[in-house]
């Protein structure tokens, strides 16, 4: 299991136009991904191509969210997925 | 050639195919199982077929979306086929639900959750719900709900429109609406006419005609003729060809004999005041100011309220803008300000009474229109909405000139404003006649039920004793009406005989109101006025003024 911490980046925070980039590139993966608010237990990380489950996340500008992927290609998943979450889409 | 009658909203006359916006997608019975004939994984299979064909069409709609309505489709498309959502429902397939009551209770579920998120989540629940009444609509192979996209320009017909609709309305594409429901003061007729649509409301019946069918619409008249003949076929064309009728204000609200009755915008933001400035507005007698604060879960800044404020004052520099402060409540729930479990929110906590339940509220709002207003040309004057005494009057007048707004006045929309006028400009500089609530107070009718569309109109002799008491009340103080009675051509002419000073409407019928009340000296509108007052009914009262004013069937208005 591969982990990943990333800092969000937009001032809307993850929902809205961030989320829907976010989603759509974790659609893309060879891999699934969760993710998680730092802090929680890792069960109950949430699919990380659910602009659902995103929202319900409630993940602020500032927040530090955990990613987490497993297999082949998890590394470069984690990788791009972290990028656009410290990237600011509303800049 | 079968002719329906309804109520004319807005005028024009057009010919069109109808298309008709499906009706809201019933929910699947609770509790709803499998059919016998069919296994899980078919059920499973189908929503997601399903859903994706819904994801496919918003993801193509937002292609040709601008960029706010793009940003919420795509949001929307991504929804449809969200895989949380999707594996909550298939759970409940598996458990032995129908595939359409599974999607139903597993958005409900995620709907829900949003929902206790507040705010902006809150909003998004509305995507939700739409995303499943898509995915329902695909799994019965029913048309998808709203309004229909077809390639021509189309005549609209729907059983009542919503505030929501307008969003997805491309007045482009859309020649006419038609609607079974609704009255005169409905949100349809308030969409036809600030889109300037030829409309008909209340037409019972008309439901029974089917896609495609040729439609004449005659949005004076309030009738709706299919498969016309060629006699109706000239009358459009000859309403399309014309370019005698009004199409242009002047700038210069007057009668026949030179006297002025200034004619001004009624506005909900910096766009619509700057296109109204174009339009030849001679000021703005109602900004509603909830454009500043709809769509938030907290009280928007003194700084961000002025700056949208100034925006007005520059379109109308040097002339008059009335505000109205913040009307919450009843249709415009707010969720700092209003409660949303009152019984009956009509007769709640509305308009000023919000000064009641989270005082300071309207005092930060006065502070911020006093700011933006220094430094500005435009006379600004500020009114309250919905007092129904003169103690309010006399305190909303106060709060005024302590914050240094001088020219403080009353809406009046409650019948005991208007027969208490007297009392109330007692402590006020001037009143705006909110003609909407007045009429559904006055009859006790709620504006948006289409049965109730007759006694929903300002021609009520009831209604036009209200004006006249209120203008009556004022002793010289000005009266205006700001409601959508202003932008009726031949109820203009009456309420100027009674003796209101200034009609501020949608900016789309300004060249309409001025051409006929152009037409009429101030002794005529008095005659026409009494005529009105004199009448038993409103169907009377209108069809007698309207028969003195041969100008109007002239216009085709």
């Amino acid at each position: 299991m591969k982990e990943r911490t990333a800092t969000i980046a937009s001032r809307v925070g993850l929902h809205a136009r961030p989320a829907a980039i976010f989603v759509e590139a974790a659609a893309e993966l060879p891999v699934d991904v969760t993710i998680s608010m730092q802090g929680e237990p890792a069960e109950d990380a949430m699919d990380a191509s659910s602009i659902l489950s995103l929202m319900g996340l409630g993940a602020a500008q500032g927040d530090v969210v955990v990613l987490r992927a497993e297999g082949d290609g998890a590394d470069d998943a984690l990788e791009t997925l972290v990028r656009i979450l410290e990237t600011d889409h509303d800049a | 050639m079968k002719t329906f009658n309804g109520v004319g909203v807005t005028p024009g006359r057009v010919i069109g195919p109808v298309r008709l916006m499906p009706p809201a997608v019933p929910a699947p019975a609770a509790g709803e199982r499998l059919d016998p004939g069919t296994t899980a994984d078919a059920a499973a299979a189908a929503l997601r077929t399903a859903a994706k064909t819904v994801q496919a069409e918003l993801k193509h709609r937002a292609e040709s979306a601008n960029t706010d309505a793009k940003a919420v489709l795509e949001a929307t498309a991504l929804m449809a086929a969200d895989p949380m959502l999707l594996k909550a429902a298939v759970k409940l397939i598996n458990g032995g639900t129908s595939a359409e009551r599974a999607i139903w209770d597993a958005a409900e579920a995620v709907a829900t959750m949003l929902l206790n998120l507040g705010g902006y989540m809150a909003e998004r629940s509305h995507d939700v719900f739409d995303v499943r009444s898509r995915i329902v609509a695909a799994l019965r192979g029913v048309p998808a709900p709203g309004i229909p996209d077809a390639p021509e320009p189309f005549i609209l017909l729907a059983e009542d429109l919503a505030p929501a609709d307008t969003a997805t309305l491309d007045p482009a594409n859309v020649l006419a609406l038609v609607t079974a429901g609704g009255g005169p003061q409905s949100h349809t007729a308030i969409i036809a006419r600030a889109l300037g649509l030829p409309a008909v409301v209340a037409a019972a019946g008309v439901t029974e005609l089917t896609d495609g069918t040729m439609l004449y619409v005659d949005g004076a008249a309030g009738t709706v003729t299919s498969d016309p003949d060629a006699a109706l076929m000239d009358k459009a064309a000859l309403w399309a060809s014309d370019t005698t009728g009004p199409d242009e204000f002047d700038g210069c609200g007057r009668l026949a004999d030179g006297s002025a009755v200034p004619l001004l915008a009624n506005v909900g933001g910096t766009k619509d005041a700057v296109a109204a400035a174009a339009a030849g507005a001679e000021g703005v007698g109602l900004l509603r100011t909830e454009f500043c604060f709809l769509g938030r879960d907290a009280e928007p800044s003194q700084t961000e309220q002025a700056a949208e404020y100034r925006g007005v004052f520059e379109a109308f520099a040097g002339k008059k803008v009335v505000i109205r402060t913040l009307d919450a409540g009843a249709d415009k729930p707010l969720p700092f300000l209003t409660d949303s479990t009152e019984p009956n929110p009509a007769l709640g906590v509305r308009g000023y009474r919000t000064d009641l339940t989270s005082p300071g509220v309207l005092e930060r709002q006065l502070q911020a229109i006093a700011a933006a207003a220094n430094g500005s040309s435009a006379e600004v004057q500020v009114m309250a909405p919905m007092i129904s005494t003169a103690a309010e009057a006399m305190e909303f007048a106060a709060l005024c000139r302590a914050n240094g707004l001088n020219t403080p006045g009353v809406m009046v929309e409650v019948p005991a404003a208007a027969l208490t006028a007297a009392l109330l400009l007692a402590h006020v500089d001037f009143a705006s006649i909110g003609t909407n609530d007045l009429t559904q107070y006055t009859m006790a009718a709620d504006r948006q039920l289409g049965p109730l569309a007759a006694l929903n109109d300002p021609w009520q002799p009831a209604v036009l004793i209200l004006v006249k008491a209120t203008v009556d009340g004022g002793a010289g103080k000005p009266v205006g009406v700001c409601g959508e009675a202003a932008a009726d051509p031949a109820l203009a002419v009456v309420l100027v005989g009674l003796g209101v000073s200034s009609l501020s409407m949608t900016a789309r019928a300004l060249p309409a109101v001025s051409a006929v009340l152009h037409s009429v000296t101030r002794e005529r509108a008095r005659t026409l006025a009494a005529l009105a007052l004199a009448a038993p009914s409103a169907t009377q009262a209108r069809s007698m003024v309207r028969e003195q004013l041969p100008l109007l069937d002239q216009l085709g208005l």
